[in-house]
């Protein structure tokens, strides 16, 4: 931004902030330092709209409207009020609290915005000491492309479409969706709406949003509903009940660490001529066990549940190549 | 954010930064505002131009300079910094949530004092468009670590710990000096000068088997660094093997639990990969965990490997009598 841009923005703001009244477009032209420099009216039309939406992006707000009945054309003011942060004191330990909050953000879209609110906070007075070390440093990273326009169409409440690949079985279909919000759980950056192909709420992960995300509907067109928590629906939609049943293996002596950290042995037996210790352990059902002691290879020997031993048993045939 | 985006702002908060630290040396004041002194005296400046319609001596903004202190002498009716922008908030508050939640991150009490203040002071009565859940999966031993690891830090104490490296499947005993502890992607690391490896590594609390603090100073060498986790916590390093795998519908999650790099997608749904890794037998029990889901393409080492392991163990399990 140039110093004649940046100058008459501040004298801007300053105008608008000391008048009652509205000032028309023209009013300004005349008073504020700068808009004298344009050489046509068309020119003085063209940077004043410009001014007022880097005013607007920045959050300033901008009243539009006139004085009486007799005014023909609308004029500008900022209400004190609504431009003021108010008055806020910090505890010691809440401004610790925002200071590693800000630093929680390893994300382009977010790190700016924290620093933003650090730096208004720190103009109210406040004090924040960013070297203090924490005990805990929470860091959230985003890596999306999407984040960005999602984020936008949240904030816009805008409808978006995307083309999403569920993962099993694999199939890539264009998504249309109401966005209610962006949440990140456990690392992973999902956004949750109402999905207008199924009529339904909806949560789709970032990751497996192919391409771009585009903004298809108009602005203000989304609600998002006033009882939804957003973290508690992906959560929900994430959390399966941890059953667990115990395993019963063979494990070679001095072999399998990883195992044995989870195991409790409870005997000794030698099988293939090799010494070895059986061990117990509580596995969960499904794929994951079975292909977290097939990784041990033959170190590992599931005794039973027999489920379990086929499991394994059917991943190594596979990785071996002998037909089934 | 571009340099000159951020200008406006800081213009715009410099004024009432200034009034609430009457006196303030430049030096710091930049300091806290993320610029040089040489840009803070050119904002500076700037501003002593800025003022009132009228723009007499009595109307511009009036800074006094004392050596190298600034003090407001008069404000041009900018007293207050601007309310947080809808983003700055979210990404302010939303962090703060995600702490005050998270198990010994930041005194949950001060984070919700922390937060009531700014939403009374900001308004911001819009919806969250964002939710963060750090999600700590944290059982029995990786609690009892985590307290350890923060009395630790706290006394600035060394621990002993016993400590399981997955891609070695090893465990290990280690002095070392705690730094800090970090959350990423829902999961807790002590990040500690390593005595034995010579290094800061980061140990995942989970897999602390068993800890103790010692009586002796935490002493990690001065010139030990803090990982940079902007960019993820595997670091690449030229030494570390490439496998190229094609991963079937099933174990696509491989690609979105690790880092990989993507090179094609398959007919049916598979995928092509390549991915790094640091030590050969890690690799070796991912392949044979995923069964029939992942042929191995390259390096054959790997291949020939896994094929092997699967072979033996195959014939290790049939010495075991079937359950009758």
């Amino acid at each position: 931004m140039s110093v004649v841009r940046a100058e008459r923005l501040v004298n801007l703001v300053l105008c608008l902030l000391s008048t009652r009244q509205y000032l028309s477009a023209e009013r300004i032209r005349s008073i504020v330092p700068g808009y004298a420099d344009a050489p046509s009216d068309e020119a003085f039309f063209r940077m004043f709209e410009r001014d007022k939406t880097e005013l607007r992006e920045l959050g300033i707000p901008l009243e539009v409207g006139r004085n009486s009945a007799f005014d023909t054309i609308d004029g500008y003011r900022i209400a004190r009020r609504d431009y003021e942060l108010g008055d806020i004191e910090l505890e010691p330990d809440e401004a610790a609290a925002v200071a590693l909050a800000v630093r929680m953000w390893d994300s382009p879209e977010l790190t700016g915005a924290a620093h933003g609110a650090l730096l208004k906070l720190r103009a109210a007075g406040v004090e924040v000491d960013q070297a203090t070390p924490a005990v805990v440093e929470p860091k959230v990273r985003t890596t999306e492309p999407g984040i960005s326009p999602l984020l936008a169409a949240v904030h816009a409440r805008q409808v978006v479409a995307f083309d999403y690949r569920r993962p099993s079985p694999v199939e890539v279909r264009r998504r249309t969706l109401e966005p209610w919000g962006v949440v990140s759980w456990r690392g992973r950056w999902y956004v949750v709406g109402h999905d207008r192909d199924r009529d339904a709420p909806r949560c789709f992960r970032l990751s497996r949003i192919i391409g771009d995300v585009a903004a298809v509907g108009r602005p203000g067109e989304v609600r998002q509903p006033i009882d939804i928590d957003l973290l508690k629906f992906v959560a929900h939609t994430n959390n399966g009940p941890p059953e667990t049943s115990t395993a019963r293996l063979w494990v070679a002596r001095n072999r399998a660490a990883g195992l044995r950290r989870r195991a409790t042995v409870v005997g000794a037996r030698v099988l293939d001529d090799v010494e070895g210790d059986v061990v117990e352990l509580e596995v969960s059902p499904g794929e994951s066990s079975a292909g977290w002691i097939a990784g041990y290879g033959a170190d590992a020997v599931v005794l039973e549940p027999d489920v379990l031993r086929k499991a394994v048993h059917e991943k190594l045939l596979a990785v071996a190549g002998e037909s089934r | 954010m571009t340099t000159s985006q951020e200008r406006l702002p800081r213009l715009l908060a410099l004024v009432p930064y200034l009034i609430a630290r009457p006196g303030i040396p430049v030096e710091e004041a930049a300091a806290d505002f993320g610029v040089s002194a040489k840009q803070l005296r050119k904002d500076l400046e700037l501003l002593w131009m800025c003022g009132l319609p009228g723009y007499g001596p009595g109307d511009l903004i009036d800074l006094s300079f004392e050596g190298d202190t600034i003090t407001v002498q008069f404000d041009a009716g900018m007293r207050r910094p601007l309310r947080l922008s809808g983003s700055e908030a979210t990404a302010l508050l939303v962090a703060l949530r995600a702490l005050g939640e998270t198990p010994g991150a930041a005194d949950a009490d001060a984070v919700r004092r922390a937060v009531a203040k700014i939403e009374a002071a900001g308004g911001q009565a819009q919806p969250p468009a964002v939710a963060v859940g750090l999600g700590v999966r944290e059982g029995e031993t990786a609690a009892k670590a985590r307290e350890v690891v923060q009395c630790a830090l706290r006394a600035g104490h060394a621990v002993r710990m016993t400590y399981y490296t997955a891609s070695k499947d090893e465990i290990t005993e280690r002095t070392v000096d705690p730094m800090r502890m970090l959350i990423v992607e829902g999961r807790g690391y002590l990040e500690a000068w390593c005595r034995r490896a010579e290094g800061v590594r980061l140990f995942r609390l989970d897999r602390i088997d068993e800890i103790t603090e010692l009586d002796e100073p935490a002493a990690p060498p001065p010139y030990a660094e803090q990982t940079d986790t902007s960019a993820g916590l595997f670091r690449e390093r030229p030494d570390h093997a490439v496998a190229q795998l094609v991963l079937a519908e099933d174990a696509r999650w491989v690609a979105e639990y690790y880092p990989v790099e993507r090179i094609a997608e398959l007919p049916a749904g598979r995928l092509r990969i390549q991915m790094r890794y640091a030590d050969l037998s890690w690799m070796q029990r991912l392949v044979l965990g995923l069964g029939g889901e992942v042929t191995v393409e390259a390096p054959a080492e790997l291949a020939d490997g896994v094929r092997d392991q699967a072979r033996r163990a195959l014939a290790r399990a049939g010495q075991v009598p079937a359950a009758p």
